[in-house]
């Protein structure tokens, strides 16, 4: 830490927040591109197609057809960028800025590894170190931001299947925060406070005796209400009322092209990515590895790795769920939200208070 | 120290997103344009609707979307998130505060069973 202060010519604190940045931006560029890649090739095999296997660099270099992410973000650029004269030109801009900036937040106070001390000061891989008293709270207000830029979007395209997207997705997100909030709830009791890394301490070690000691063993009905609705959050099939290829023809984003268009699904992959390091931080164990309890020998490298494979593998679990499942009746929608989730997520709440009451 | 110091890394964060999200947007919006195509048709400015033509100006007409009770209940229960938030942080320590929680969450549950039975979470009504 110290020589790469020195060679920036900056304070270690200053180094180490400009690497804290810069890695949870560049997670969600840097990855959210191929998961467009695997998303494709993933709904292939699922549906015993091909996929996308033609781009290759220079005629050659093809690496499974990964070059057409590549490919796509070149051709958004060179795409026609229309602005639709019945559209209000304004809003019709700030949409996609809308959509797109509370996605990159996703990682913003995940701990994606261990802290580690180092020249006698310690370090903590999240934006947002312990003991400040916000933790948690903050990736689930800027979730809800998410339905501004879908709204803002929906509204100045002024095309009806736009409109009827966008009325779609505040209700279902509203519906569905509900029942994620009392869940979550359930977890901050239980740890005694809304830390990230506290949350991720409290999931060392073994339950049981042969399960890891994570949050989705301890508290399998909060994970499921809490999973499900991540999956209404991030606006993904079952779930995906916002878009409705097959009803409202593509919902919110139906006006939109070129780069504007590229943002807004960047801004998709964006909370998927999200959506899986929240449940990976709050159910599956954090960067902890399972049924290990202390972790103060293990390489900080090791438990990113770790973090970084749980994630990966629930953004696959998305794309998996997504060409499995056929999309929800909206009426359908509703009732679970409000009659099942709700109902599960409160009887969740009060057993765990029950068994802690004094 | 400062009490926002905490938060300076998430500012960056934010400030960081925004301005690639505008870079992005400026580049295709304004230095690209004259490599890219441009030219609009009448039928391509027209408001998508599957290749029919329009049969009203404008989209911003009045929908039944039912919002208003899912939007009255979820502020309800969102309010209700609010209160159990601070309460189940420090409920470690007092354990002796649940029966005091179980008659607020008893009140809203009253609420809750009530709105079901009159019919206000149905959908298809």
């Amino acid at each position: 830490m110290e020589t790469l202060a020195s060679l920036l010519h900056t304070s270690p604190a200053t180094a180490w927040m400009a690497v804290k940045v810069l890695m949870a931006f560049g997670l969600i560029m840097g990855i959210a591109p191929p998961l467009t890649w695997a998303e494709r090739r993933g709904s292939a095999m699922i549906q015993d197609r091909i996929g996308p296997n033609r781009a290759a660099l220079f005629g050659k270099i093809r690496i499974l057809g990964l070059v057409q992410a590549l490919a796509d973000g070149v051709k958004f650029f060179f795409k026609e960028d229309l602005v639709p004269p019945h559209a209000n030109k304004r809003l019709f801009w700030l949409a996609p800025l809308l959509a797109f900036v509370p996605a990159m937040l996703g990682f913003a106070v995940i701990p994606m590894g261990r802290s580690f001390l180092s020249g006698g000061t310690e370090y903590h891989l999240s934006l947002l170190d312990p003991g400040n008293g916000m933790g948690m709270l903050f990736p689930m207000a800027v979730g809800a931001m998410a339905v501004y830029g879908i709204l803002v979007a929906a509204w100045s395209s002024n095309n009806k299947w736009a409109i009827l997207g966008g009325m779609r997705a505040s209700a279902q997100m509203v519906s569905y925060e509900v029942g994620l909030s009392l869940a979550v709830i359930a977890i901050f009791m239980v740890t005694g406070g809304y830390d990230p890394h506290e949350i991720v301490k409290a999931q060392q070690g073994t339950f049981l005796g042969v399960l890891p000691n994570w949050y989705v063993f301890r508290q399998p009905f909060g994970f499921l209400v809490f999973f499900v609705c991540m999956f209404a959050e991030a606006n993904r099939l079952p779930f995906d009322f916002a878009e409705g290829e097959s009803e409202i023809v593509a919902g919110f984003h139906i006006e939109y092209g070129s780069m504007k268009f590229a943002l807004i699904g960047l801004a998709e992959y964006g909370h998927i990515l999200g959506a899986s390091a929240l449940i990976t931080t709050m159910y599956l164990g954090g960067w902890g590895i399972p049924f290990v309890a202390d972790h103060g020998q293990i390489p900080v490298i090791v438990t990113f790795l770790v973090f970084l494979t749980k994630v990966i593998a629930l953004c696959l679990v998305f794309i998996w769920v997504r060409w499995t499942l056929p999309r929800f009746r909206y009426d359908q929608l509703m009732n679970l939200g409000w009659k099942k989730l709700l109902p599960i997520s409160m009887a969740n709440l009060l057993y765990f208070a029950y068994r802690m009451r004094g | 120290m400062n009490p926002a110091a905490p938060f300076l890394p998430v500012l960056i964060l934010i400030a960081l997103a925004s301005v690639v999200a505008v870079a992005i947007l400026a580049l295709s919006g304004w230095l690209l344009p004259k490599l890219k195509p441009n030219n609009p048709q009448d039928a391509k400015l027209l408001p998508f609707e599957c290749g029919v033509p329009p049969v009203q100006e404008g989209a911003r007409h009045r929908y039944s979307v039912k919002f208003y009770l899912v939007a009255m209940l979820f502020i309800l229960f969102d309010v209700e998130a609010a209160f159990l938030l601070p309460w189940a942080v420090t409920y470690k320590a007092h354990a002796w505060t649940f029966w005091a929680m179980l008659s607020f969450m008893a009140t809203l549950l009253v609420g809750f069973i009530y709105a079901w039975g009159k019919g206000a979470l149905d959908w298809e009504r």
